[in-house]
């Protein structure tokens, strides 16, 4: 038998021509070829893979790959009773926990019923402005880091973002993972003098940081032709796969659930939504500096007009909650889109059901259709601008 | 015009590396760790310690082994059993009381929930040890500490936590003088 299939046995047909074995794409004759970019790239911003089809330079075919930072998120919390929740939250999108707090105490007051005092919201919503404006520095230092600006934008940014974690180390006892909020309230009240410090320092150094930015970056011409028409996402697309936060206004959709939703008491406050044009990395980029201009004229007000009162419901349970059988899902406009929780109570002490839509992992379902086209380069440009943290996609 | 980016650029990174020079609340130093100490705030939380009035830790300890902070823990790290007399009576203090740091996340729970103010947040943060297992795991003579380091530590909390303690004792003792 093993005689047939020495080469001078085979018949003349079955010999392949070069051109069958090799994949070749359309008319042109060159080779693709398939990149994996991660899990540990630095320009990754974590433990995420890019499969990257390249012909030449250009982008054929992107793969994401997630899920190497799963920590079984949901079930634990499913294991546990409510208020040990809060702990975990923190570590979804570490950046900001300060947000991921209020959508699940959110979540929690909705299904139990449970009231927020008027001064306890007056906080929150400083704090989550606060979330909101570290996370908007850090995105915009790491995407010029992206960018080749090679560090200068970056450090000034990890500067005022330390200042900023200074004060939320003071009060909450942990620069990242806060554990701030509870059922009903906050954990302790903020001092009249945090509160000032917080203002002076939005009002002096922050305040020059973000002109400062603009002068040094937002109008140079490196940035422009780097960013302008990359990665562009249409808005039909945007609304169509769920993208949701700064990323859906960059393509021009006038979407913010502090307005949609009016939760918490944002419509005592005066502030614009900055809406984009284009879609692409540079409005996505504006979108952030221009948000954390409104985010500031928000903790000013709130700052102004905080009144005295109680930091937390008195009446609320948190240790031994038991929310009576039932569902909820409360969403807040996080600072990379709409974070929410979804809970299922069955009476118990434990959450039957907990699940959380994290904006990362859905801004994240579009990085296919916005790199197609776009050089490896800018693949990476385009990953910074759709803002995601690892610990949030993966859970 | 083209290049104007580059000029105003490198006039602002400028006027940080010159201004810093001059105004020190712009700038961000580096401390020399571990010569020099960063200055933590009270409300640093790091991992729990146990509290003992006195000069005793075994007889001064807080801890009535109410296993509050055992069963709220979000991690389950702490571990708890209680003393019994030689009848098998639950006496109240703890004779084991474990703390495994290699599970705690800090999230400070315990303290809050701690109904005699015996649990509390550490700052001592210089924890590295050459072996992971055992020596990660704190038994009760490497959790209390006295109520003297903590006033230290948390001037403000432990005045408020001595003056609550002081206000129970002295409305214990007029109960228990009032039907005498
Ligand atoms: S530390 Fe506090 S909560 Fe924990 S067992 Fe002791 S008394 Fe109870
Ligand atoms: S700090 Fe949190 S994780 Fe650590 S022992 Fe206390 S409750 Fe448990």
């Amino acid at each position: 038998m093993g005689k047939n299939f020495l080469a001078e046995n085979l018949p003349e047909t079955t010999v392949c021509s070069p051109a069958e074995v090799r994949p070749f794409y359309d008319d042109f004759h060159g080779d693709l070829m398939e990149i994996s970019m991660g899990p540990h790239h630095p320009s990754t911003h974590g433990v995420f893979r890019m499969d990257v089809t390249l012909d030449g330079e250009i982008v054929v075919k992107l793969k994401p790959v997630f899920g190497y930072l799963h920590r079984n998120h949901e079930k634990i919390a499913e294991g546990n009773s409510y208020f040990a929740a809060i702990p975990y939250t923190d570590r979804l999108d570490y950046l900001c926990s300060l947000t991921n707090n209020w959508a699940y105490v959110h979540a929690v007051e909705k299904l139990a019923g449970i009231t927020v005092p008027e001064r306890a919201e007056y906080l929150r919503i400083i704090l989550g402005e606060l979330g909101r404006l570290i996370n908007h520095v850090c995105l915009v230092g790491f995407l010029l880091n992206d960018l080749g600006t090679s560090f200068t934008p970056l450090l000034y940014s990890l500067r005022e973002r330390e200042r900023m974690l200074d004060l939320v180390e003071e009060l909450t006892g942990s620069r990242m993972m806060c554990n701030f909020f509870r059922f009903g309230g906050l954990r302790t009240d903020i001092s009249a003098d945090w509160l000032a410090r917080l203002k002076g320092y939005l009002e002096g150094l922050f305040a020059r940081y973000l002109d400062e930015q603009d002068a040094l970056l937002t109008g140079n011409e490196i940035l422009l032709a780097r960013t302008q028409g990359v990665g562009v996402l249409s808005p039909e697309l945007a609304v169509r796969a769920g993208i949701t936060g700064p990323m859906l206004r960059a393509s021009g959709v006038n979407y913010d659930i502090r307005k949609v939703d009016r939760y918490s008491i944002y419509e005592r406050f005066n502030f614009g939504i900055p809406i984009g044009a284009h879609g692409d990395t540079y409005d996505r980029y504006m979108m952030r500096m221009l948000e954390m201009r409104e985010s500031v004229k928000i903790i000013l007000q709130a700052i102004r007009t905080v009144p005295a009162g109680e930091h937390i419901n008195p009446n609320a349970k948190n240790r031994g909650l038991r929310p009576k059988a039932g569902e909820s899902y409360a969403r807040i406009e996080g600072p990379k889109g709409e974070l929410g929780f979804y809970l299922i109570s069955d009476g118990s002490a434990k959450p039957y059901r907990f699940r959380i839509r994290p904006p990362s992992l859905i801004n994240l379902t579009v990085l296919e259709e916005i790199c197609i086209g776009q050089t490896l380069a800018d693949t990476v440009v385009i990953l910074g601008g759709v803002d995601i943290v690892l610990g949030e996609v993966d859970r | 015009m083209l290049g104007t980016g580059i000029i105003k650029g490198l006039y602002i990174t400028a006027k940080n590396f010159v201004g810093t020079y001059f105004n020190p609340d712009e700038r961000l130093t580096t401390l020399q760790y571990p010569e020099e100490a960063a200055c933590i705030p009270e409300n640093y939380r790091n991992f729990p310690f146990l509290i003992y009035d006195g000069s005793d830790p075994v007889e001064g300890l807080r801890c009535v082994a109410c296993k509050m902070c055992e069963n709220e823990c979000p991690p389950r790290c702490i571990s708890i059993v209680a003393e019994r007399d030689e009848k098998g009576k639950i006496l109240k203090r703890p004779r084991v009381f474990e703390l495994d740091i290699s599970v705690c996340m800090g999230c400070g729970i315990c303290a809050e929930v701690c109904p005699f103010d015996s649990i509390k947040m550490d700052h001592h943060f210089e924890i590295a040890t050459a072996e992971r297992f055992d020596s990660l795991r704190l038994n009760l003579p490497q959790l209390a500490k006295s109520n003297e380091y903590f006033r230290k530590t948390h001037p403000i909390d432990a005045l408020a936590v001595d003056t609550k303690r002081a206000e129970k004792a002295n409305k214990a003792a007029s109960k228990t003088q009032s039907p005498a």
